[in-house]
């Protein structure tokens, strides 16, 4: 398929590597922000292909993952709700709340339903104009657009009958929060270019003089990741640090202006508790007070809800780029996908997925160590 | 989440916040939202994520890039690392995401 199968050829991954090896000469730590990369990442072994100065963090971008608890409950008691069709992304249905997930409750009545887009929540509240439809509206600022704009359209229809549970995160600020860390090791970034594609990459060039580190604007395919880490260790080899833009195709400096002054529009930035990185200044988005009609959590009063993680999950430190999924005691062994102990290992960004779906020998390798 | 796939605008209906296009995913035809894309056209390539295009592809731009990495590989390319990768993608098969593979 055009704009994917050239990006994934072997010949060119081969010469990019190649390149890498050739101006690599000391160790180097990039992490790479966006969980969908870190997916591509492991299902295509570009970790392993490099050279061994070469190490790939992880880092915290998947929004299902950095969903606090307590949203995650908040979302479960509204879905409980006789009145309510609970619409979400697939990624949301295993997500572990404090006793349930979203699965359970579909089991138990609830009318919860996965769907592919925002708009889809649109078209079910026309059809069922006597039930509630509520979106859970969890992404970075790809996202964001899309759910601003069902709070658009809901209002030129005169649709009274839905609304949003909002739990969006922004980039910027989590890569702000874990550079000026003092235990931040990570010397180059890989920005997300479906974050880029909307936000544009501005706001980056500030970190990258700030930090003085390289952050180079990245995309999906293995080509395009491999491109990225080149030109970040090149910067870093050189003594260089500013932002580069590797995914040109579908990214400029300013991003689509159009789609970020809807998200302005509707929403405003916010503090926000992300898992793993505690409270980040406005780093989230809530309702701005004239569009507050479509705040789920205005329209639902669902008391107070006492949230507890599980206690054994360190997917806090996974987020952090600081325990690998497979070091984690559990991995494999208490947790997996059917038995999820933390969001990491179900959503189809969370880190520990990636190695669960694409590491199956790690996985063994884990449970026979420990076993022996 | 931020997974977005690259599709053609086939034809294009409405305007302002309704405006839509039907999108051709590798021959399975979606209607995706233009709202946030008012300058998309027919024939354009566009990105799509959660059924709103959110930006069009630039295929000079992406020439370039293209042009760029074929010239790296016929300088030093072909040493070593791309085997493996290959065993890789064979195995993975061809799974490109279907356009309601999730958000
Ligand atoms: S493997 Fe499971 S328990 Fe361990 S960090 Fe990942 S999600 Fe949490």
């Amino acid at each position: 398929m055009k704009y994917i199968d050239e990006y994934r050829d072997p010949a060119t991954v081969k010469a990019l590597v190649a390149e890498l090896q050739r101006v690599v000469t000391r160790p180097w730590t990039i992490m790479e922000i966006c969980g969908g990369q870190t997916h591509a990442i492991v299902r295509f072994g570009i970790d392993e292909l490099l050279p061994d100065e070469i190490t790939l963090v992880h880092g915290p971008g998947c929004p299902v993952c950095v969903t606090p608890i307590e949203i995650i409950d908040r979302a479960l008691a509204i879905a409980s709700r006789e009145d309510v069709i609970f619409t979400t992304f697939g990624d949301m249905m295993r997500v572990p709340g404090t006793d349930k997930d979203l699965l359970m409750v579909k089991a138990n009545g609830g009318d919860v339903r996965m769907v592919y887009s925002p708009l889809d929540a649109i078209k079910l509240a026309r059809e069922n104009p006597d039930k509630q439809v509520v979106f859970f509206a969890v992404g970075f600022e790809t996202t964001a657009p899309t759910t601003a704009m069902l709070a658009q359209q809901a209002r030129v229809l005169g649709l009274k009958n839905v609304s949003l549970l909002t739990a969006h995160v922004l980039v910027p600020p989590a890569i702000e929060a874990l550079l000026s860390s003092p235990e931040n090791l990570v010397q180059g970034f890989l920005a997300a270019g479906h974050v880029c594609t909307v936000t544009g990459f501005a706001d980056y060039e500030r970190f990258a003089v700030a930090y003085g580190i390289p952050i180079v604007v990245t995309g999906f395919e293995p080509v395009d990741i491999l491109s990225g880490i080149l030109e970040t260790v090149r910067q870093l080899e050189a003594g260089q640090a500013r932002v580069d833009n590797r995914y040109g195709r579908v990214v400029q400096r300013e991003g689509n202006t159009r789609a970020w002054s809807v998200v302005a529009e509707v929403f405003e930035p916010c503090d926000r508790q992300w898992r793993g990185l505690g409270s980040i200044p406005m780093s989230g988005l809530a309702f701005r007070e004239q569009w507050a009609e479509f705040d789920a959590e205005q329209r639902f009063d669902v008391g107070d809800i006492q949230s507890q993680e599980d206690p054994r999950c360190q997917s806090g430190l996974v987020l952090q780029g600081r325990l690998k999924p497979t070091d984690c005691p559990l991995f494999g062994v208490e947790c997996t996908p059917e038995h999820p102990l933390g969001a990491t290992m179900v959503s189809s960004e969370g880190a520990c997925a990636a190695y669960w779906k694409y590491r199956p020998a790690a996985a063994v390798r884990s449970e026979t160590v420990r076993d022996g | 989440m931020c997974l977005a796939i690259p599709g053609r605008v086939v034809s294009v209906d409405g305007e302002g916040l309704l405006r839509t296009g039907q999108i051709d995913f590798n021959g399975i035809v979606r209607e995706v939202s233009l709202s946030l894309l008012p300058d998309a056209m027919e024939h354009d390539w566009v990105l799509v994520h959660a059924g709103f295009a959110l930006n069009v592809i630039d295929e000079e731009e992406a020439e370039r890039t293209l042009d760029d990495l074929r010239r790296l590989g016929e300088l030093g390319g072909g040493l070593m690392g791309g085997d493996e990768f290959d065993r890789r993608e064979r195995a993975d098969g061809n799974s490109n995401a279907p356009p309601d593979a999730g958000a």
